[in-house]
């Protein structure tokens, strides 16, 4: 919590880069999540609803971006969470996810830190902008 | 267009147990390799009664039902014309492995932008565990192509 407790406003507190999107990892996420929506794995499916190709659940990234906030603050730690899915991530994507410091402040009687979230793919493209609210020790 | 009488529209609430074998499951396809996701010991040691559910579990667990998307149908929405636009949680209290937890969803907004090409639809839940106290809240809004 060293980082989230003392970076200045602005300041990036932290990034992970998730393995490369395949099938397989879709696949996988559909079983896992429970969201047996057939448009990310089968490509019949998704062919008939007009898009290109199968492509990734907006939530697998939004789980990318929970990874990062909860390597940089325990979980018990965490207020809130939001994410807005700004276009669509396809096959072959490397997430990188990027967080940074936005303010510290009060509320609720405790100390608390907002991060300002951002999940892009290895272009730069935006994918999910999003934020969180962490509890400081 | 989405009929919008459907706007406070109630949900039957479902009931659903955060298991372990899903969670190491959903570690695994999220790519988190720490422990405390998927080791008790190291749950244990972080000081959770059992593994927790990670920020996002809420929102699947919540789907572990016969038809997740059953409020499509409702709505007369197809499913291939569906995508999530936002999601946001807020967290009151942990949620780890053996807990029940217990979704009630209502429908709080139905508007659309572009002259009707995109609808949205947006959806509060409160979860709560089997003993009653109240552990999170989700929002999520959905999109529907109808260009």
């Amino acid at each position: 919590m060293t980082d989230i407790a003392t970076a200045a406003p602005g300041t990036e507190i932290g990034r992970i880069t998730a393995d490369r999107i395949t099938r397989h990892m879709l696949a996988l996420y559909c079983g896992a999540s429970g969201d047996h929506n057939p448009i990310h794995v089968d490509i019949d499916f998704a062919k008939a609803a007009g898009m290109p190709d199968v492509f990734a659940h907006g939530m697998l990234s939004m789980a990318f971006l929970g990874r990062l906030v909860t390597k940089l603050a325990p979980q018990t730690a965490l207020r809130g969470f939001g994410a807005r899915f700004t276009s669509i991530t396809q096959l072959g994507s490397e997430i990188t996810c990027v967080a940074k410091l936005v303010e510290r402040f009060e509320e609720a009687g405790e100390k608390r830190a907002r991060l300002e979230l951002v999940a892009m793919d290895q272009k730069g493209d935006v994918k999910l902008m999003g934020d969180a609210v962490v509890a400081l020790a | 267009m989405i009929d919008r009488s459907f706007i406070g529209h109630e949900f039957a609430p479902v009931t659903a147990e955060v298991e372990k074998g899903r969670l190491r499951f959903f570690a695994k396809a999220t790519g988190n390799a720490d422990p405390v996701y998927s080791d008790e010991a190291a749950a244990a040691a972080a000081g959770y009664p059992s593994l927790p559910a990670p920020p996002t579990f809420l929102f699947c667990l919540e789907m572990d039902r016969d038809d997740p998307m059953d409020f499509l149908d409702l709505l007369k929405v197809d499913l291939g014309r569906v995508l999530h636009g936002e999601q946001s949680f807020t967290y009151r209290a942990p949620v780890c492995a053996g807990d029940r937890i217990t979704f009630r969803s209502r429908i709080t907004d139905i508007y659309d932008k572009k002259n009707g090409a995109l609808e949205f639809i947006v959806m509060d839940t409160e979860c709560r565990n089997e003993k009653g106290e109240h552990v999170a809240d989700m929002r999520r809004s959905i999109v529907v192509r109808n260009g």
